[in-house]
């Protein structure tokens, strides 16, 4: 199998104009002939619904909630970028282009990221017309404010709430096609299997949560915009029902996933309280423009934060990074974070935590002052830990927050299953091997509201698809395979909880696969994952039927896909014998401990070949050129 | 800590349902209240019980997915949180907790705490909502927008449709809810032009649902974990009134 980008030759600045020119275009009133699915109601499912309805594509609409608009993207909370300008301070497509390039550590296509700073523009005009409320300035004018890895204000924001605004303008959008007929939305319905007759992908199987029926549904393509895999953690900052089943079904199904060790680890999270812990908790980006972090010089000092003096206290990213101090970017900061733990100078009860500490600034701005720049955020903390981060210092630690691997799609956001588009998180093409604050919700609304209208008709006007029906005998098989999947995940009745298997893989994966990886750790781990899922279908307990809502089956279904998942991960960590963003080889980091490319033999994407369950997969390569941004060591010191 | 938990276990839609009593032991204060249920489950399903059924994901009360009634109250005794984000530091040794779902008509249950909302979804299909189609925006700073009003609307827009005024309202209203989409973007100016026949549509749409009126009692604003106020209803009562006075 050869990689073919698909990638527009010429110049990068009109790739995107050229080739939206060059790409055929489906007559208006045959639009309504096509039947277009897409699985996810997020960023990107949301808008491609909408948009693709207000085309005239008759669209269905899949999501696991009980609504489309409780999508994880809706927790988001920074903001988003877009090359306004509007600051008049030196932004343009081209800076964000290029920032949003070596950010990812020179792992991410050039000609997607691109498009996608092109792109961001439209993305702000389309959201403020539906009545997103956006920040503003007194005058009226969008307000903007500056995120870590850039030198400009290019961040657009709606409180701490952002996400759950462009959400929301989305799934308004999306409703109103639904209203109009145009998109027959299934909540509470997960995808199962993928469907794919004569090479191309024409369907999908669901299962309904609430009555447990299995259903085929039939489409001319398919839309996999099902977000990131970050939950084969376990804890991570994603939603309890955050999954990977739709992507990794696919995969199975022959679609490539690219890069799946790349994953993005946020410095400012609030540390596990005990092993209940369910999930983490974001802390914004956005409170290391004030607060400083710390840790004790002591190993194992135990005083309080406030009897420790200035003088045996660490502030550990201001001593080794002077120029950028606390604003170096996430996987640098969460490196060190670890590092100092590593030392024994952790804090908090079970040492796993830094300081971030406010004092100077509400000394510097006033207590008033941070009220207003950052009040929601410290009641989210006092909430959660019952201290008050006004009196003494946050504890803060890294947790697993995005993924920015997933399946392989070309330039048009086609996987390797023709007529099976990934959008959004779900696809692994624009951030490479780190993502900056405030990108993933550019990413996901471009891919949904300005590349996909354009792509998906150029496959529909050049592509013959024969009339395909839900008894064909590829659905039917499909079908079977779900039904004889919950058959058995029900009959096992063993010993141990979904939860408890869910949990133990999570600390496989931190453990070997999370922060800092080497060789040995990562192949103890892949041993280990085969051993667990050994054990899971021989010992899971899954209670109650398959004849109404059921969520430890849902569970089920979706840890198994994480066992297989969590195994290929550790696989392309093993095999990436280089550092490069937030993926960490102890092995490969220089003198002073910072992450060291290998761009002569490792600058290419990742894309593996699903084998089968206990099979080793095929490494297949997409060589990635830099023609506009020259790879260079990052350096913040 | 000790608690007591009476429990609403209910098959589906078409089982009767009941109260039953668990016994929790060792719960630590620093526990949310779903990590409770989650231990609670765990316990429940190595009996070889089933565990009880509860909508959640993001768990940072943002999604709106989880919440129920304990002892009565919608997401609990703290003001503006939703239960996920709700610990067990809120509680005290040997208290007894009585969860119950979301009661109204137009929620009907699914299974046990989680309820189908699929009403409020249909509230805003019915005109929550700006026609603009993709592509065809202005430039964002086309038209300018007073900070205050944008405030205002971004107040309002917060609403995370968890449901609990509904289930807090004695008539089972869902004006809290309806009001402050109303108000979010009839106040904006690209709201205008949809004004009146989304202010018209959306109530219809809220009558249809049978959800009950509003009689002004205040329960929703008291429980609203974004702390909606009030005045989106009386927003929606005006622009409802007006439009229904126009012929557009």
């Amino acid at each position: 199998m050869t990689l073919d980008s698909r990638v527009p030759s010429g110049p990068i600045e009109t790739s995107w104009e050229r080739s939206r020119f060059e790409y055929k275009l489906v007559n208006p009133a045959n639009k309504r002939k096509y039947n277009i699915i897409v699985v996810g109601s997020g960023l990107a499912g949301a808008s491609a619904a909408a948009s693709l309805a207000e085309l005239g594509y008759n669209v269905k609409c899949f999501c696991f909630q009980d609504s489309p608009r409780r999508a994880h993207s809706i927790a988001a909370q920074g903001g988003i970028n877009a090359a306004k300008n509007y600051q008049n301070d030196g932004d343009s497509v081209y800076r964000l282009f290029y920032d949003t390039v070596k950010g990812g550590d020179f792992r991410a296509r050039e000609a997607n990221v691109y498009r996608l700073a092109q792109t961001s523009v439209n993305i702000i005009d389309q959201c403020v017309a539906q009545g997103v409320p956006f920040a503003r300035e007194y005058g009226g004018s969008l307000s903007n404010r500056s995120f870590g890895g850039a030198q400009v204000s290019r961040t657009f924001y709606a409180r701490g709430q952002t996400g759950q605004q462009l959400l929301l303008g989305a799934y308004q959008a999306l409703e109103r096609q639904i209203g109009l007929g145009k998109v027959a939305m299934y909540p509470r319905t997960e995808m199962l299997e993928l469907v794919v007759i004569d090479g191309k992908a024409r369907g999908i199987v669901t299962r309904n949560l609430t009555t447990g029926v299995i259903e085929s549904h039939v489409g001319d393509a398919v839309l996999l915009c099902t977000g990131g895999y970050g939950n084969v953690f376990f804890l991570s900052t994603n939603a309890k029902g955050s999954n990977a089943t739709a992507i990794w079904r696919a995969h199975r199904k022959g679609a490539l996933f690219a890069n799946p060790c790349f994953t993005q680890i946020h410095p400012t999270c609030i540390p596990v309280s005990g092993d209940y812990q369910s999930k983490l908790t974001l802390m914004s980006e956005s409170l290391r423009n004030d607060g400083r972090i710390w840790v004790p010089l002591k190993q194992g000092d135990t005083r309080p934060p406030s009897q420790i003096p200035e003088a045996e206290r660490d502030y550990y990213l201001e001593r080794r990074y002077p120029s950028f101090g606390n604003l170096v970017p996430r996987d640098v900061a969460s490196r060190a974070a670890k590092q100092a733990c590593d030392e024994g100078r952790g804090v908090g009860p079970a040492g796993l935590g830094v300081y971030l500490d406010f004092a100077d600034a509400i000394k510097r701005l006033g207590r008033k002052m941070i009220e207003e720049r950052y009040g929601n955020l410290f009641d989210m903390y006092y909430q959660i830990t019952g201290e008050n981060p006004y009196e003494t210092p946050m504890r803060i630690y890294p947790a697993i927050h995005y993924t920015m691997g997933g399946l392989w799609v070309d330039y048009q956001l086609m996987s390797t299953i023709p007529g099976l588009f990934v959008l959004g998180e779900a696809n692994f093409s624009d951030h490479g091997a780190n993502r900056l604050g405030a990108s993933a919700l550019m990413q996901g609304l471009s891919d949904g509201y300005f590349v996909i209208p354009y792509t998906l008709g150029n496959y529909l006007a050049g592509t013959r698809l024969e009339p395909a029906k839900a008894d064909h005998p590829q659905f039917r098989e499909a079908g079977e395979q779900v039904a004889s999947m919950v058959k058995k995940l029900l009959s096992i009745r063993g010993k141990r909880t979904v939860n408890s298997f869910h949990r133990e893989l999570g600390k496989i994966m931190w453990d070997n696969c999370g922060m800092a990886r080497n060789a040995a750790g990562l192949q103890f781990a892949i041993g280990r994952i085969q051993e667990l899922r050994e054990e899971f279908w021989q010992n899971v307990n899954v209670l109650g039927d398959n004849d109404g809502m059921n969520q430890a089956l849902e569970h089920a279904g979706r840890l198994a896909d994480f066992l297989e998942l969590g195994e290929l991960m550790c696989r392309d960590a093993l095999h990436r014998n280089e550092s490069c963003g937030g993926h960490f080889r102890e092995e490969y980091q220089t003198e002073e401990g910072e992450a060291q490319r290998d761009d002569d033999n490792f600058s290419y994407a990742a894309a593996w070949e699903y084998r089968g369950v206990n099979a080793e997969p095929i490494l297949h390569k997409e060589q990635l050129l830099f023609d506009y941004v020259h790879p260079s060591q990052r350096s913040y010191k | 800590m000790r608690i007591t938990l009476h429990v609403w276990r209910q098959r589906n839609g078409a089982d009767s349902g009941r109260m039953v009593q668990y016994q929790m032991e060792g719960v630590s204060e620093h526990m949310s209240f779903l990590e409770m249920l989650d231990v609670l489950n765990e316990q429940l399903a190595e009996k070889g019980e089933e565990p009880i059924a509860f909508d959640h994901d993001c768990r940072e009360g943002i999604c709106g997915s989880c919440g129920f009634m304990i002892n009565g109250v919608a997401h609990g005794p703290l003001p503006g949180v939703t239960v996920c984000q709700l610990h067990m530091r809120s509680f005290k040794d040997g208290d007894t907790l009585y969860l119950e779902p979301w009661r109204a008509r137009a929620f009907p249950v699914v299974k046990d705490l989680a309820v189908n909302r699929s009403a409020l979804d249909r509230i805003i299909a019915s005109g929550g909502f700006i026609s603009v189609a993709t592509g065809s925006a202005p430039d964002g700073n086309a038209i300018p927008i007073p900070k205050v009003n944008a405030d205002k609307a971004m107040d309002a827009a917060a609403c995370i449709a968890c449901g609990a005024c509904v289930a807090a309202c004695p008539n089972a209203a869902a004006a809290l809810f309806t009001g402050a989409k109303i108000a979010h973007l009839n106040l904006l100016p690209q709201g205008q032009p949809e004004k009146n026949r989304r202010s018209v549509s959306m109530v219809a749409q809220m009558n249809a649902e049978h959800f009950g009126n509003c009689t002004n009692i205040g329960e929703c604003e008291a429980v609203c974990p974004k702390l909606i106020p009030l005045e989106v209803i009386a927003r929606m009562n005006r622009d409802y009134l007006k439009a229904a006075f126009k012929n557009d």
